[in-house]
């Protein structure tokens, strides 16, 4: 015979009050790649911030008498090679240290992928959702992207600069005027394959039981998009997110190769990339650190997207 | 969706005269000249006098419609005129561009050839391959397969092709001299030896575009796959007793072809005007090489021929993604 | 036993000697099999009067052939004439108001018709006519007629006399056109004759069999050619595209092609690609020079559109002679060209380098000068400020801004003159446009050298053929570019010096050889030497690759490249 105890007057003891957010984090460090990518993500953009502070070479001064230096890593195998401790990565045709180059070129190219990136993210997904969302706007913003899908890249950057590129640069000097021109075409030409794909998930979801729930008990638009619509699109724009970082630092390489770009004396990696093509089985190590520096802050932003997507979904965090 | 097909169709004429329009007026105001090709040492009278020759000295008004007529009216009556033997054309002027003085429409055929086997055959080769490690990936996600696919698809996503072209070159033609690398577009395939000799100079450009389109839509596959993978009604159907193919394979796949649909459908316009750089290094001289050419030398013509039959790809392509939407999800409603 | 044995060996070399003597230069027609050339800009047609673009002239060039033309030496040499009219001759009338051409009687077209008087006189109809916009039309600015003499002579008369006669149909770019196949094709009709344009009938070795647009050219040789044992190739593919880099690859490195075209590269990368030893890069000179241009006008933005670059507003600094000269001092010619051109370039300080006539004494500025150059600044009121940039006391700031084409080595010239500069105390801002806007007419963009909205400019510029009179006519007051002439004209530096005006109608007027090179020499100093409104840099020679297989090249700056495409033979083994 069980004896039915009165409940006990010792009170329970009260739950901390859980911060969803520590949760994620918590999710999100599990994740070795994610912690990886955070990790090189976090040492570059130091490396390329403060590392001209720290190597204070200026990466414009010629030096011509000390120029085809090779990385000191090279005398291991080749004894002969000229190598200098005071150009760790060498220096290329006209005596300009390649660290130097590569630090400065990176925060360029970091600030533009990145600004750039969003930039299209931002507008990709408003449209798209916008679109898929809202029947009666779907035609019309969707013949507006076939319509910027369709205009040839060049006249387009042409006609940019020849309307914007005085007065940007006479209201904000010519580096962040150049800057400013450089996002905005990259942005505004890059974000029309997010605004198709978006809005193709926006329309499959709009359709599913949970929504048409929400919808019932009346959920107006604003809050249906921002609580229920977009937290279930986010795969699509992670992967958005990391092309489109790679096509930003890419497109901006393309760029000054057109003579769009900023002008040759500000380096970037794609820029560095690019100049050092012809010269590549001399000279290796010129394609390989810009290349490996775009290549793994790609793969790091990547990792860190399926970190962020596992981390934002409730059903793997084991809720 | 039958009414809707239709009246997308009918809608998309008058759109497709606004996108060329507005292309126009952008190729209009945009800097560059004809002009900028001829050697300096030619004196700015005769250089007006080339200007003129070519018609640039009627107003924009005259021109555009001019060029409209050509389009729709002119240029497919001399197609009919070539099949069938009849005169409707009866001399009138086509498309001319500036660069060659020869119909617009002639040169665009003529690359068709190499522009279908390597830029074409890539996209093939690129989807083909990145559907089912997309599909892989996501199935074992961050097994040794998924790393490694990872990986690579970035490395190669990210390493532009005016590098990764000229690699393989130096690798492999330079290097190794197994493959040659300039494309012979007279090449003929007759025999057994033309065909081998035809992949080979065609494997290293294919492999090039096919890495950047592999990377895109096996992204996009396997996160949709992943998103998919965890949803209710697969644990319902493993709880029935369906196989894992069939779970997969009919279930989730379906149920995440939409974003990858709709990427395989806007690289198809990419085709045709898309591999400026790859097919520069590798000289295919496809119509990419074609539209950069125009686009330097000022052929307005030529770019604005070209645009246009992308921008009639691009609504074409949109529409069959739309339509493919509502067949691979049925609750999907356009009316 | 020793005598048998010397006479086998007498024998033996006897049989060995003619085949050592016996060299690929001689040998019946096609017996090399085929050429390939690779030119980086493609082919868009065959007619060097509808284009003016080299690669076309040069492409036409196998085909098509001028009554003479100029040697690598810069000589005429007689081509479908028998020979060079002269006043001497009798060829030219005393009053040099004509010139009378015999045509070689053994020349046949490609069809096998023979080449007649009508076809020149047709080839200038052809390029005068109204609407047809040609190209060459300077050539027969001057021309007043063409007559017909007999069959294999015909008469061309000047509208006044005409010092340098040998414009007209000398030269790869006038060549002879067939009357009889561009009939139809007079004016606003030529650009119909699309099967003309591609496969001209011509009397040079090799003939098109296939023509496409941008990319490829295929052809054979000529069955009629009058040297029954040219060409030694039986057929030449043409190819188009890509870059000056893998242009030089496929000849230099992998074999692929015999000839490339105009490698503009870094000398370095030229040398690396040279070592593999498949290909032999070759250079010539001629009067090719990378100059910097003065602005003379203000280009600010702070001008009124209108005002801005044209002679309304003087340039703040740049007006000065003296900051001119230090500008140009400051720059040490010889580290650009052996970090730009190498082999295939020298220092110069002339507008014009060649032909030796017209090539000034002019070595002041060959020797970079840091102290003269500060000097000179200090001596035009420009003190050093603060921030290391010269500021005058009218607040006036040496800061310019120096554009020029996108180009690689222009980027690295660009690179060094700025910092050359900014030691000086001239603050530098760099910009580099595409080509095809810097170099087009566009009167809408503002980035076109005409319009120069900079205050230096860098580029290249070159004459054809020997005579540098309608070069140097460039810079007359009446050819300054400005609104009302919607940016068009030769003089961008908006010079005017009516001493110049004068001195240059004085050439104009002059016959005699020797007159006209001091003429000739006088107005090229008065632009570089005594004004430093022009910079010359660097005299480019031509680059070109050809296999270490392909004998008898001449690399030719003054014609065609492919001018003696005729000689070329394969040699050693590989025929």
């Amino acid at each position: 015979m069980t004896d039915l105890s009165m409940p006990s007057d010792t009170p329970e003891p009260v739950e901390k009050t859980h911060n969803q957010w520590w949760d994620v984090w918590d999710q999100f460090r599990s994740h070795k790649g994610a912690m990886a990518g955070l990790i090189f993500l976090a040492f570059i953009t130091l490396f390329c911030a403060i590392g001209p502070w720290l190597w204070d070479v200026d990466p414009g001064k010629l030096d011509i008498r000390n120029k085809d230096v090779r990385p000191i890593y090279v005398a291991i195998w080749d004894g002969e090679a000229k190598t200098s401790w005071a150009r760790p990565m060498g220096t290329d045709h006209l005596g300009r240290d390649i660290m130097s180059n590569i630090m400065q070129g990176g925060r360029i190219s970091l600030a533009v992928g990145w600004t750039a990136m969003i930039l299209a993210i931002l507008i990709g997904t408003f449209v798209g959702v916008i679109s898929g969302y809202f029947k009666r706007l779907d035609w019309a913003l969707m013949r507006f992207t076939d319509l910027v899908l369709s205009l040839p890249i060049l006249p387009l950057l042409l006609v940019m600069m020849l309307l914007f590129r005085d007065p940007l640069r006479a209201a904000f000097g010519p580096e962040t005027g150049i800057f400013i021109l450089i996002v905005a075409g990259i942005g505004i030409t890059s974000w029309m394959q997010t605004a198709r794909i978006v809005r193709g998930d926006v329309m499959a979801l709009k359709e599913r039981e949970f929504v048409l729930a929400a919808r019932s008990i009346g959920t107006p638009p604003r809050r249906m998009i921002t609580r229920h619509i977009l937290p279930n699109v986010l795969s699509p724009i992670m992967v958005s997110a990391t092309l489109g970082l790679a096509t930003a630092i890419i497109t901006e390489s393309a760029l000054s190769f057109l003579g769009l770009g900023f002008p040759s004396d500000f380096p970037t990696w794609g820029k560095i990339l690019f100049d050092s093509v012809d010269r590549m089985t001399a000279f290796p190590e010129r394609v390989l650190w810009p290349g490996l520096a775009i290549s793994l802050t790609v793969l790091a932003v990547n990792y860190i997207g399926d970190g962020l997507r596992d981390a934002l979904d409730p059903r793997i965090r084991g809720l | 969706m039958l009414t809707y097909t239709i009246r997308r169709l009918l809608l998309s004429i008058p759109t497709l005269i606004f996108i060329a329009f507005v292309i126009f007026m952008l190729l209009e105001l945009a800097p560059g000249d004809p002009m900028s090709q001829m050697p300096l040492t030619i004196p700015p009278e005769v250089k007006e006098k080339m200007r003129l020759a070519l018609g640039l000295g009627e107003p924009w008004w005259v021109r555009f419609p001019l060029w409209l007529k050509q389009f729709f009216i002119v240029e497919p009556q001399y197609w009919i005129d070539s099949a069938f033997g009849t005169n409707f054309a009866d001399g009138a002027q086509r498309i001319i561009s500036f660069q060659s003085r020869s119909p617009v429409f002639d040169t665009i055929a003529e690359r068709i050839p190499q522009t279908l086997w390597v830029v074409g055959m890539s996209y093939v080769v690129g989807v083909a391959i990145a559907l089912p490690i997309g599909i892989i990936s996501a199935y074992k996600q961050y097994s040794v397969f998924d790393q490694a696919g990872t990986f690579v698809s970035m490395i190669g996503f990210s390493v532009p092709p005016f590098f990764s072209g000229v690699l393989v070159i130096v690798i492999f033609s330079v290097n190794l001299g197994w493959l040659p690398s300039i494309y012979d577009t007279t090449h003929e395939v007759v025999d057994w030896d033309t065909f081998k000799f035809q992949m080979q100079q065609m494997i290293m450009p294919v492999m090039v575009l096919a890495l950047q389109t592999t990377a895109q839509v096996s992204r996009y596959m396997r996160a949709s796959m992943l998103d998919n993978l965890g949803q209710d009604y697969v644990r319902t159907a493993r709880a029935k007793g369906m196989t894992e193919s069939v779970v997969v394979m009919r279930h989730v796949l379906r149920n995440s072809m939409i974003p990858v649909v709709t990427v395989i459908a806007l690289g198809i316009p990419s085709i045709f005007g898309g591999a400026i750089i790859t097919e520069q290094v590798f000289k295919v001289n496809g119509l990419g090489q074609l539209l950069i050419i125009a686009l330097q030398g000022s052929d307005i013509p030529m770019v604005m021929t070209i645009t246009f039959l992308l921008a009639v790809l691009i609504v074409l392509m949109n529409l069959i993604a739309d339509i493919l939407y509502g067949v691979l999800d049925p609750r999907i409603r356009y009316d | 036993m020793k005598l048998k044995t010397a006479l086998m060996g007498a024998v033996a070399t006897a049989l060995l000697a003619p085949m050592a003597l016996a060299d690929a230069h001689e040998g019946e027609r096609g017996r090399d099999g085929e050429v390939k050339i690779i030119y980086w800009q493609a082919v868009s047609i065959m007619n060097p009067f509808l284009s003016g673009g080299t690669k076309d002239i040069e492409a036409a060039s196998l085909v098509l052939e001028p009554l003479a033309r100029y040697d690598e030496t810069g000589m005429m040499v007689p081509y479908l004439a028998t020979e060079i009219p002269t006043v001497g001759n009798g060829g030219v009338s005393a009053d040099l108001t004509s010139i009378t051409w015999s045509i070689n009687p053994d020349v046949l077209w490609s069809d096998g018709s023979a080449v007649t008087a009508r076809d020149v006189q047709f080839t200038y109809e052809y390029c005068t006519a109204e609407g047809g916009g040609c190209a060459q039309g300077a050539k027969f600015s001057n021309v007043e007629s063409v007559e017909i003499v007999d069959d294999k002579t015909v008469t061309v008369n000047f509208t006044g006399p005409a010092p340098n006669p040998y414009q007209a149909f000398v030269g790869h770019e006038s060549p002879i056109l067939q009357a009889a196949q561009f009939a139809d094709c007079l004016g606003p009709r030529a650009p119909e004759c699309t099967d003309a344009n591609f496969m001209p009938i011509g009397t040079g070795p090799f003939v098109v069999t296939d023509f496409r647009v941008n990319d490829v050219v295929q052809f054979e040789a000529n069955e009629n050619y009058r040297d029954p044992n040219k060409p030694a190739f039986a057929s030449v593919t043409f190819k188009g595209g890509g870059d000056a880099t893998a242009a030089g690859r496929s000849v230099m490195e992998t074999g692929e092609f015999d000839y490339a075209w105009n490698m503009q590269l870094a000398p370095d990368v030229i040398a690396s690609m040279a070592e593999g030893g498949m290909g032999v890069p070759v250079s010539a000179f001629g009067t090719l020079v990378e100059r910097i241009e003065m602005n003379l006008t203000d280009p600010s933005a702070s001008q009124p559109e209108g005002v801005r670059s044209t002679v309304a507003a003087p340039h703040p600094f740049l007006s000065d002679a003296r900051v001119r000269e230090a500008l140009s001092i400051s720059i040490d010619r010889d580290l650009l060209v052996e970090v730009g051109y190498g082999q295939a370039g020298r220092a110069t300080c002339n507008l014009v380098p060649a032909p030796a006539l017209y090539a000034s004494e002019n070595t002041a500025c060959l020797t970079q000068d840091m102290d003269r150059a500060n000097a000179l600044l200090d001596e035009a009121g420009f003190m050093m400020g603060g921030d290391g940039v010269r500021v005058n006391a009218d607040g006036v700031r040496l800061s310019v801004l120096y554009q020029t084409s996108t180009n690689a080595v222009r980027q690295d010239f660009q690179a060094l003159i700025k910092e050359w500069w900014e030691a000086i105390g001239v603050e530098t801002e760099l910009r580099n446009i595409d080509a095809g806007v810097f170099f087009g007419g566009d009167p809408g963009s503002p980035d076109t050298f005409q319009r120069f909205y900079a205050d230096v400019e860098m580029y290249a510029n070159n004459f054809p053929g020997t005579d540098p009179q309608a070069y140097l006519g460039a810079y007359l007051c009446e050819n300054i570019p400005s609104p009302d002439t919607q940016w068009q004209g030769e003089n961008i530096n908006r010079f005017c010096d009516p001493a110049y005006d004068a001195l240059w109608a004085e050439l104009a007027a002059t016959a005699d050889l020797a007159e006209r090179g001091r003429i000739g020499i006088m107005l090229n100093d008065m632009m570089t030497k005594e004004s430093n409104v022009i910079v010359p840099l660097v005299d480019r020679g031509r680059v070109s690759a050809h296999s270490t297989t392909l004998g008898g090249v001449i690399l030719n700056t003054w014609d065609s490249e492919l001018w003696n495409v005729a000689d070329w033979y394969r040699t050693g083994d590989n025929r």
